[in-house]
């Protein structure tokens, strides 16, 4: 979701601010739900969502978490948007640390980080109109805007492809993609610098998809906005992302530029992942090489020590069971962590999983 | 219409339901048929009847509000005319059904087995011993690690996948000739999803079953139908092989699919191409060609894609085409406009 480099609309001497400086960054953010049994509710285990995730934000990009169900992106970002507590690690955003800032203090970063909800039928509340949904921001923090709330949501209506006439109306009255727009204004309400996207566009039917992610791309061209995007559908990870995290289990796997995620993946999983995406394309039929994966995703209450991934990886040895791989650069740009990983540099010809 | 002797013939069925809105024209004039060992996917975005189209071959509707019309072929009988008692003794037997959620199709309240067992002995008289093991290889066969054991277990203790694995096990534990396959993967993860569609596509080539799969992903159609239907408001508005409809799709609607598709197997350096407004109210469907208010050619025809309502033509091949625009105009603009951008 980057503009191309010549931008015929930028002014001359005005500095744009550079992609590649750092909005975000996380270390060692962990996770652990705790799971209480009994008339003394004692904690007798932990829900291990989240496990050590490190990785970094920059500003004006589209970095995407994509995963199978439960692997922990939803909470990722809510621990990102500080609507969780972390157990451990650190958030720093904007050189400041905001992992444990408390209520009050949260409240004016609250404006520059928002989050749009994974369902568009359940974050918005039904007896509320729209007008109110959108307008809640501003009475939240206190905003004032010029020509008052209302003129300021139905102009954040019409800039979402909404009526400035639909600020009575109600969520029933809207199909999915308008509802989600409903969401996207209401985010955009106080101009935030990063956006998480929760599945912005799983409900969507294809063609409404389409509308909603060229929405996403415009309005982060116009405001430099900076998207996480979490996403279990990778034909739209790829079309929106510049760089990408796969997770499993709680933990990160690899992260890479869009182009080395899908050209040249090199842990196990993502090239099972990839692999598994049917192609729309008639003359791949029967072609496609698939990495059958067995059985399905372990609990996250009880991992599998040292490599999380090595119950169902093909390539699995001893010490994957006994060490656990950490997260590596084994390429300009891309981070993996595998003891054997494929695809690496000076390595035999790539094995693209998507490709042919 | 359609040629006979197919196994599944289903011609111009319409299934419309009386509601205090107005009557819903969930299915409105559909006609396609399938041979044994052929697959057929239907895909449409939500909304434009295929769950409906389902039901209605299954004789699900029967009994309700729906107000049924046209004929449903299976190997000769037709459904629509027969008792809601005498299609009940086909289903299981000659054609079976998967759903999109797999709760659904079971019982909260009694075990895997048990389902599997009563559905196995509606139709084969044997004991429950000699049914207890059938069922057990039925969930072997579709991959359910100790199957004996698994047996016992109550639905809500499988994941998603499993759950979606016996309720696959249970619709084939009496090797039907149809097998209707609804959105069977939507709810799982790419890896269960694949292994489900290997599933299905093992077993149709082990029983030699009639297959349609029902999905708004067109992944999936292009991976397992040999003929795709596209569904539009409750009708056809382009059937074809899968070359037909991926390599030289002939209505704007299927084009405005292919342009909203992100693609997971190249760079796409375009934008989307998204369809303009959203699908119609079943209710009030637009005259004249249903998809005219989305539809970027529909002013190339004086007024007809207003005005009146465009059949389904074959346009060679057994490629059929539901819009005014003529070959000539519709080949252009696939060339120049379309097919670049994609
Ligand atoms: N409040 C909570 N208490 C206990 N466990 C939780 C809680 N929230 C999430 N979990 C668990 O944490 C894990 C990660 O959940 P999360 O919602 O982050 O997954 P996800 O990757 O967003 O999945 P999906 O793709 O299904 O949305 C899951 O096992 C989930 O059941
Ligand atoms: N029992 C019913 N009564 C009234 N309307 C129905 C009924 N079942 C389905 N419909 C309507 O029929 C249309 C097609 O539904 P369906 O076949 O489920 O769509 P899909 O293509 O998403 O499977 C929708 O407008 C739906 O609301
Ligand atoms: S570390 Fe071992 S088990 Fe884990 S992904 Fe790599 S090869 Fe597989
Ligand atoms: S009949 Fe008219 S409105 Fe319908 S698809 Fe063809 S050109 Fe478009
Ligand atoms: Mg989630
Ligand atoms: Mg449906």
């Amino acid at each position: 979701m980057t503009t191309a480099d010549t931008d015929p609309t930028a002014v001359p001497g005005v500095v744009e601010p550079e992609m590649g400086e750092e909005l975000l960054s996380v270390t060692n953010l962990t996770k652990h739900f705790p799971i209480r049994r009994g008339l003394l509710q004692r904690q007798v285990g932990a829900v291990q969502a989240v496990d050590g995730l490190d990785f970094t934000v920059k500003k004006g990009e589209t970095f995407s978490l994509v995963g199978e169900s439960g692997c922990g992106k939803t909470t990722t970002g809510r621990l990102l948007t500080r609507l969780l507590e972390p157990t451990d690690g650190k958030i720093i955003f904007e050189g400041r640390d905001i992992s444990h800032l408390g209520d009050g203090k949260m409240r004016p970063l609250r404006r520059d980080v928002q989050m749009i909800f994974q369902d568009p039928y359940g974050s918005l509340n039904p007896r509320h109109t729209v007008g109110k949904i959108v307008g809640a921001p501003f009475r939240l923090q206190n905003v004032k805007t010029e020509g008052g709330t209302k003129k300021a949501v139905q102009e954040l209506l019409e800039l979402v492809g909404l009526s400035p006439e639909h600020y009575n109306r109600y969520p029933h009255e809207f199909s999915g993609g308008q509802r989600q727009r409903i969401g996207i204004a209401r985010t955009l309400a106080l101009r935030p610098k990063l956006i998480v996207a929760d599945e912005p566009v799983s409900a969507l039917d294809v063609s409404i998809q389409a509308q909603v992610v060229n929405l996403l791309e415009d309005l982060q061209d116009e405001f430099d906005l900076t998207y996480v995007m979490i996403a279990h559908d990778l034909s739209v990870v790829r079309h929106v992302s510049d760089r990408v995290a796969v997770m499993y289990l709680g933990k990160i796997v690899e992260i890479a530029d869009r182009v080395g995620l899908y050209e040249t993946p090199m842990h196990p999983y993502t090239l099972a992942l990839l692999s598994a995406v049917p192609i729309p394309d008639t003359k791949r039929r029967g072609k496609q090489e698939r990495i059958r994966l067995q059985g399905d995703v372990p609990s996250p209450i009880d991992p599998p020590p040292a490599c999380r991934f090595h119950t169902r990886c093909w390539k699995a040895q001893d010490i994957c069971k006994t060490v656990e791989p950490p997260l590596l650069q084994l390429a300009p740009g891309h981070q993996a962590a595998c003891h054997f990983p494929e695809n690496q540099p000076g390595g035999e010809a790539p094995k693209k999983a998507t490709a042919s | 219409m359609t040629e006979p002797n197919s196994f599944l013939e289903v011609r111009d069925l319409r299934t419309h339901f009386p509601t205090d809105d107005g009557l819903v024209k969930s299915v409105d004039g559909l006609s396609f048929s399938l041979d044994r060992g052929k697959t057929l996917g239907i895909v449409g975005e939500s909304g434009s009847g295929k769950s409906v189209t389902s039901l209605s071959i299954m004789g699900l509707h029967k009994g309700g509000s729906a107000r049924i019309s046209g004929e449903v072929l299976l190997d000769g009988q037709d459904l629509v005319s027969s008792s809601a008692e005498e299609v009940r003794l086909l289903r299981g037997k000659r054609m079976a059904m998967i759903f999109q959620d797999p709760l659904s199709a079971m019982h909260p309240y009694y075990t895997v087995g048990h389902q599997i067992i009563e559905a196995y002995r509606v139709h084969n008289k044997v004991t429950k011993a000699v049914a207890k093991k059938h069922a057990i290889e039925m969930l072997d066969r579709v991959g359910i690690p100790q199957p004996d054991k698994r047996v016992d277990a109550y639905p809500h203790q499988f994941s998603g996948g499993m759950r979606q694995r016996a309720m696959i096990a249970m619709a084939l534990s009496c090797d039907p000739d149809l097998l209707i396959a609804d959105e069977p993967t939507t709810a799982l993860d790419v890896t269960v999803q694949a292994q489900i569609l290997d599933l299905i596509r093992d077993l149709q080539r082990e029983f030699n079953s009639a297959v349609i799969i029902i999905t708004h992903d067109l992944g999936v159609v292009a991976e397992l139908a040999d003929d795709i239907q596209v569904m539009y408001a409750g009708r056809a508005i382009e059937y074809g092989t899968a070359e037909d409809i991926f390599d030289r799709p002939q209505h704007p609607y299927t084009w405005g699919l292919l342009g909203s598709m992100p693609r997971i197997d190249r760079e796409r350096t375009e934008r989307l191409i998204p369809i303009k407004g959203t699908p119609p109210s079943l209710i009030n469907v637009p005259s004249g060609c249903a998809f005219n208010p989305r539809c970027n050619y529909a002013s190339l025809n004086e007024g007809a894609s207003e005005t009146e309502r465009p059949e389904l033509l074959d346009i060679g091949a057994g490629h059929k085409v539901a819009c005014h625009l003529s070959p000539g105009q519709r080949q252009k603009i696939w060339e120049t406009d379309i097919k670049p951008k994609l």
